[in-house]
């Protein structure tokens, strides 16, 4: 039986819910519409890791899965009785819209006893109890304090409740318990082994008993984001503490594996094989190889899309025709390029270098990206070299003049021949852990033995492309021409002047629209060939539309222009070349991580409620 | 006075690093100082060698010296610091070497110089006052705290160990430590954080002035209370949380928060309840226990929270399941640990129970309730510690103000024999609190008052009423006066007979109001039912007429006065110790004044005693009448009969009535 006044929970019996959402919402109220921004404001906040999609929070009574002497007002969160209350076959529920999700991990909802009702007063009206309602549920009665559970009889709990008091109900999914407050007071765990899929529920019994609900649309009188807090703690203790036992070694193997593999996939040479020689680790890539790569993607990551194309065919023989989609993704860049004035093609027409594309703003092109919501990331991969680094043991003898070469050769406008030696001598010689000059920049800090991509993603703005390539490792196979040297003159001013199609050169503009009819000619080719492919179509549009615009940058589909967008096409040429070299298109490192990150969110579908607190982001700085 | 024999060879080699601290070349002596540190580290025999070997004098020469290198003052602090870290013997030592004076006076911004003194003043032998026989110290301490993490964590370490006394708060309060301390609970080292905290609950601890100092002090924009809450979080280490909730609860009790502020019916209270829980340590259990009685002591409210509060009622019935039956019989480290903390356990447990029932009925119900409780009581009142015996008894005190207990579990349990028993022979605090309890086991509806009567026990209390404690006296003459209340003759006359008429009036001029006012309360039990009055009035008439006029023309609170007042209206209920009253001018002439005096309670009094002088149904009681109207006793009942106080008004008119009949 449902006694009167009880707040509960009450499992799902009709598996097959109707979606109720705001039915009865009054849109046009701003009040309202206050109070549902706040809603979701404070449960995106309590439940980080609930999925609305797929597992809806109860925002409301149910105004369906109620007994017909329940009424409801005030947008389905106030409840009050109209029955007889004679006994208690008077009694009626109602129960929230949806059912807890154990995303949640706690969960926790108040209600407010408007009024305990007064007297009797005679009904209309028969009721049928919806059946097997009350079975299976649990709940905390006003009149005795007591706990029921399971129908059964009544168990002494807690003090009574009456008009004016806040009762809570707070659900921990993690080990199925359930305690109530009252006035902000934890009353202690009222139930134990709580099964999954229950619903927020009052019952009432008394004519004039009114309660108000408050899933999240208010503050909650109990602090009960200090008690999930605990559980955070506590979850991430077990983390942390998760014994590994005999299998330490192991472990450090598989991490260190894991470090490397995602340095050499990425392409930071000098740091993978610093690390390596550190750790005393093989690398299964050839240097040189590595290398390459490392130098193709950092071509199409400055723009140099028709370099990247060139170096790819002229290193890996066979693999862009063996990949049409690739080409032709790579060729729709490059034009894109042309228009943004990177390209080589167009820039070898300019007299000045372009002024803003170059540079290689926000994160590192071939950062894992997990969550767009990672603003650290980038600097996690920028730390990482220089964390190898720091465990180099200083073990080569060779003359070692760092940071006045790096410096001068960075801060110098043009490259002079010296401070090309100086980084040259500097960048074969790998010792180091010298005390850095707190003065210097970023980039300039860093040991030499750390890659240059990273400097030069973190910080692109400022960085002159001609320290960058003496900076890195390879000196053998250049094929980064003088002109680069002329490239890096401008580009550390005024990247928002104007900006001006393929520089603003008219040769290449020219050349750009030959290019554009060429990529045309692709297209059919391909269609020809393959049969007609929607997203190259779709690529191809985009791309062409940036001429219909005066100020291509501030258009539309201006977004293709920004440098970001070199970030995907670079990691699907790289993934490609190691595919060809059978070698795993992913680091795993990223595997494990996407791992992590389905587990989590396949222990919400199983209903495991720690998942709330092992977010994957967490552990991400 | 050293007869330490050391073998030879332990003692030469521990002779080569002393004499190499006497060598000629300073840079000898630096690397002979850092070879014995060298030595030293983990080795207590090592230790107790070089210090029996006199190094200490050496090492704080060497430290004092100004032509020493500062390095070499840095290596001799350390290898002090790392003696004074062996057995307490060592500790002795050092501190005989006069190493505090030392190290105060030497440089001590090295921050060596202040872990060593740390450690030699957390050790319980190191005597507390030598931190504040030179004045000088103190200041000097405050002015180093912002030095580094290192000196902040060492002086405040420092401070909280050593403040165990007002006078110590005082001396730290008026140097500034408030303020100094302040900014250290923000600090970025966890250490820092924990000792600044641990300072201001010593601080705060029954001192008022402190904690009003305190709730008005910020801390980076924020009320300390405040930080103090955040401290108090969940995800925060227990030992923090404890901590605030203990700095929250002195300012509290100090009366510098009210008990209804959130901060204390929803963090504080919630956050010690979670310290009873079965998942902290048992010594966390304890101080949350203790803390937590504390808190809520004078207030009811809080006690009404605390006992729905994640069942903690419930909760301290495993305080005294320790050591537990599984302990015992797998892991003796774990029996070991459980037998250490049992008893503070339980002393814990029944401190919060008392605290918990010492006000609201319903509370004591619940906690008579709780499995085997009064069993738990009858054996803590014999256990053998003082601690647990203190606090069962103080928990059967707080139960015992429950008349319903007393008719029930009180006395299905026989608790009045344990109770006896712990009288016979305690210190004076357990005394106390067992014959406060016995009091109410005196009060005529209690059944347990027959055994106990039977029992022998009014010797016992007329000694407690010879005792120096006021408590005491109050706590004996008070269950003496439960013990007359209604009882038959032959009780009254035991009780008359072993307290002695000269221990009575003694008594009567007790310098304790309290006293007093229990004294007046049994005569004038002993003075009720007529024919007692007479018997009382005609072997002590004399005295009681005598005590009861001083009373009268003394210094008292009108409390006082009245039940001599009363003491006068029933002796004039009786037949012959009447005429003690009429033939006393004196006293007729104080029931005249006190009649018209500006005090109702005391009108009231003395008209009753008018009253029942005058009362028509007894022998002579005309002639009194006729005394008392020549005396102008008439007018002034005249005038009554017109008072505003109701009471008085109908007292006055019956008494009228006599005349009229």
């Amino acid at each position: 039986d449902i006694t009167p006044l009880s707040i509960s929970l009450s499992p799902c019996i009709n598996p097959k819910m109707a979606e109720l959402g705001a039915g009865s919402l009054l849109l046009g109220d701003p009040a309202f519409n206050y109070q549902e921004a706040e809603l979701n404001e404070r449960l995106k906040r309590l439940y980080p890791a609930v999925n609305e999609d797929e597992t809806p929070l109860p925002r409301s009574w149910s105004p369906k899965d109620k007994y017909s002497y329940i009424g409801l007002s005030q947008n389905n969160l106030r409840v009050h009785y109209k029955g007889h209350g004679k006994n208690h076959k008077d009694a009626a529920s109602v129960r929230a819209t949806h059912p807890i999700p154990a995303a949640c991990g706690i969960y926790y909802f108040e209600v407010k006893i408007v009024s305990k009702g007064l007297d009797f007063l005679s009904s209309l009206l028969p009721l049928s109890p919806i059946p097997g309602w009350d079975k299976h549920s649990y709940g905390y009665h006003g009149d005795d304090g007591h706990s029921f559970c399971s129908s059964g009889t009544g168990q002494p709990y807690g003090p009574t409740f009456t008009t004016g008091d806040v009762i809570g109900c707070c659900v921990n999914l993690i080990n199925n318990t359930c305690f109530y407050t009252k006035n902000g007071i934890s009353l202690g765990v009222a139930f134990t082994d709580l099964p999954p899929n229950l619903y927020p529920t009052v019952g009432l019994q008394t004519p004039g008993e009114i309660v108000d609900a408050n899933f999240g649309q208010q503050p909650f009188v109990f602090d009960i984001e200090d008690y999930m807090s605990e559980w955070r703690a506590k979850i991430h203790g077990m983390i942390a503490r998760f014994p590994i036992g005999e299998r330490l070694g192991e472990w450090q193997a598989v991490l260190q594996n894991m470090v490397s593999t995602y340095l050499v996939h990425h392409g930071y040479c000098a740091t993978a094989t610093a690390f390596a020689r550190a750790t005393e680790t093989l690398i299964q890539e050839d240097q040189t190889s590595i290398k390459n790569r490392q130098r193709i993607q950092k071509l199409v990551l400055a723009g140099r899309v028709g370099e990247a194309i060139e170096a790819t065919q002229q290193l890996y023989p066979g693999l862009l025709e063996h990949n049409p989609n690739l080409l032709f993704m790579l060729k729709c860049r490059q034009f894109v390029e042309m228009v943004n004035g990177t390209d080589s093609e167009v820039r070898c027409f300019s007299i000045r270098s372009p002024k803003s594309q170059d540079s290689y703003p926000g994160s590192p092109s071939l950062s894992p990206r997990h969550g767009a919501t990672n603003p650290n990331l980038h600097s996690a991969g920028a730390d990482s070299p220089t964390c190898s680094n720091g465990v180099t043991p200083p073990n080569k003898n060779k003359s070692h003049n760092k940071y006045p070469g790096v410096s001068s050769a960075s801060s110098s406008s043009s490259s002079s021949p010296s401070s090309v030696n100086y980084s040259e001598s500097n960048s074969t010689d790998s010792t180091k852990s010298q005390p850095h000059s707190g003065t210097s920049n970023q980039e300039e800090t860093s040991d030499s033995e750390m890659e240059i991509e990273a400097e030069h993603y973190t910080n692109g703005v400022a960085e002159n492309p001609s320290a960058r390539i003496m900076n890195g490792t390879y000196k053998h196979q250049e094929i980064l021409q003088a002109q680069d040297i002329s490239l890096g003159n401008g580009v550390a001013e005024d990247s928002c002047a104007s900006r001006q199609l393929c520089g603003g050169n008219q040769a290449a503009t020219e050349r750009m629209i030959q290019f554009g009819r060429e990529l045309q000619g692709l297209n059919e080719q391909l269609c020809r060939e393959y049969g007609k492919n929607v997203t190259h179509k779709k690529m191809l549009q985009d791309a062409f539309s940036l001429l219909a615009y005066s100020d291509p940058w501030n258009c539309p589909v201006g977004q293709q222009l920004d440098p970001m967008q070199r970030e995907n096409i670079c990691s699907a040429l790289n993934s490609a070349i190691l595919e060809s070299q059978n070698l795993p298109k992913q680091p795993p490192l990223m595997l494990a991580l996407g791992q992590a990150t389905e587990c989590v969110q396949l222990m919400a579908r199983v209903r495991s409620g720690s998942c709330s607190f092992a977010r994957v982001d967490n552990f991400l700085h | 006075t050293k007869c330490v024999h050391l073998p030879p060879e332990v003692t030469a080699t521990s002779r080569h690093y002393v004499d190499r601290l006497f060598d000629p070349d300073p840079q000898k002596v630096l690397q002979g100082v850092i070879d014995m540190k060298n030595a030293v580290i983990g080795n207590n025999k090592q230790k107790a060698n070089l210090i029996v070997l006199g190094a200490v004098p050496r090492l704080l020469y060497l430290l004092q010296q100004g032509s020493s290198s500062s390095e070499l003052r840095a290596e001799c602090a350390v290898v002090l610091g790392s003696l004074a870290m062996g057995t307490e013997n060592n500790i002795k030592s050092l501190v005989d070497c006069h190493i505090i004076p030392a190290l105060l006076q030497g440089r001590l911004s090295l921050s060596a110089c202040l872990r060593c003194l740390r450690t030699v003043f957390i050790s319980p032998v190191t005597p507390v006052q030598l931190l504040y026989t030179d004045p000088t110290v103190i200041p000097h301490l405050m002015s180093l705290l912002s030095r580094s993490q290192r000196t902040q964590e060492y002086i405040t370490q420092i401070f909280s160990h050593c403040c165990k006394t007002p006078e110590h708060q005082t001396v730290l309060f008026n140097h500034g430590a408030i303020q100094n301390i302040a900014p250290l609970l923000i600090s970025p080292s966890y250490k820092v954080r924990m000792q600044a905290l641990k300072c201001f609950s010593v601080l705060a601890y029954e001192n008022t002035q402190v904690s009003m100092t305190l709730v008005n002090v910020l801390v980076d924009e924020e009320l300390l209370s405040q930080v103090f809450v955040r401290m108090m979080q969940r995800d925060q280490p227990i030992d923090m949380q404890l901590t605030a909730a203990k700095c929250l609860t002195y300012m509290c009790r100090a009366g510098a928060i009210r008990t209804d502020d959130s901060c204390i019916v929803l963090k504080t209270l919630p956050c010690l309840v979670r310290m009873c829980s079965k998942e902290r340590l048992l010594e966390e259990r304890v101080e949350g226990a203790e803390t937590l009685a504390y808190l809520m002591e004078p207030d009811v409210e809080l006690q009404r929270i605390a006992s729905v509060t994640d069942h903690l009622v419930a909760m301290l019935a495993d305080y005294f399941k320790y050591p537990s039956s599984v302990s015992a019989i797998t892991d003796i480290k774990r029996l070991d640990h459980d037998l250490k903390h049992a008893h503070e356990l339980r002393q814990a447990a029944f401190k919060l129970y008392a605290s918990l029932g010492s006000n609201d009925e319903d509370i004591r119900k619940k906690i008579t309730e709780t499995e085997n409780m009064m069993d738990r009581i009858v054996s803590g009142l014999s256990e053998s510690s003082v601690k647990v015996r203190l606090a069962a008894v103080r928990c059967l005190h707080s139960l015992s103000r429950s008349v319903q207990q007393l008719r029930t579990s009180f006395h299905d349990h026989a608790v009045w024999k344990p109770l006896m028993k712990l009288l016979q022979n305690a210190p004076d605090e357990v005394l106390v609190m067992a014959s406060s309890t016995l009091c109410n086991l005196l009060l005529e509806f209690s059944p347990s008052k027959e055994p106990i009567l039977e029992s022998g026990v009014i010797e016992l209390l007329c000694s407690l009423t010879q005792s120096d404690s006021p408590a005491l006296r109050v706590n004996g003459i008070w269950a003496l006066m439960n013990m007359a209340f209604q009882a038959d003759q032959k009780v009254k006359g035991e009780i008359v007979r072993a307290l002695g008429t000269e221990q009575l009036f003694r008594l009567l001029s007790d310098p304790d109001s309290n006293v007093l006012m229990k004294t007046l309360g049994l005569l004038r039990n002993l003075l009720s039912t007529r024919p007692h009055i007479d018997q009382v009035m005609s072997s002590h008439g004399k005295q009681i007429m005598q005590a009861v006029t001083l009373i009268l023309e003394g210094e008292h609170s009108i409390e006082v006065k009245e039940q001599t007042l009363c003491i006068l209206a029933n002796i004039a209920d009786g037949n012959t110790a009447k005429e003690l009253i009429m033939t006393n001018d004196d006293i007729l002439q104080k029931i005249k004044y006190y009649m018209a005096h500006s005090n109702v309670k005391l009108q009231l009094a003395a008209t009753f005693c008018i009253s029942n002088l005058i009362w028509n149904e007894e022998d002579g009681s005309q002639e009194r009448q006729d005394k008392l109207r020549e005396l102008g006793f008439v007018d002034i009942l005249h005038k009554l009969t017109q008072a505003s106080d109701p009471n008085l008004c109908d007292r006055a008119k019956t008494a009228m009535q006599q005349y009229l009949a």
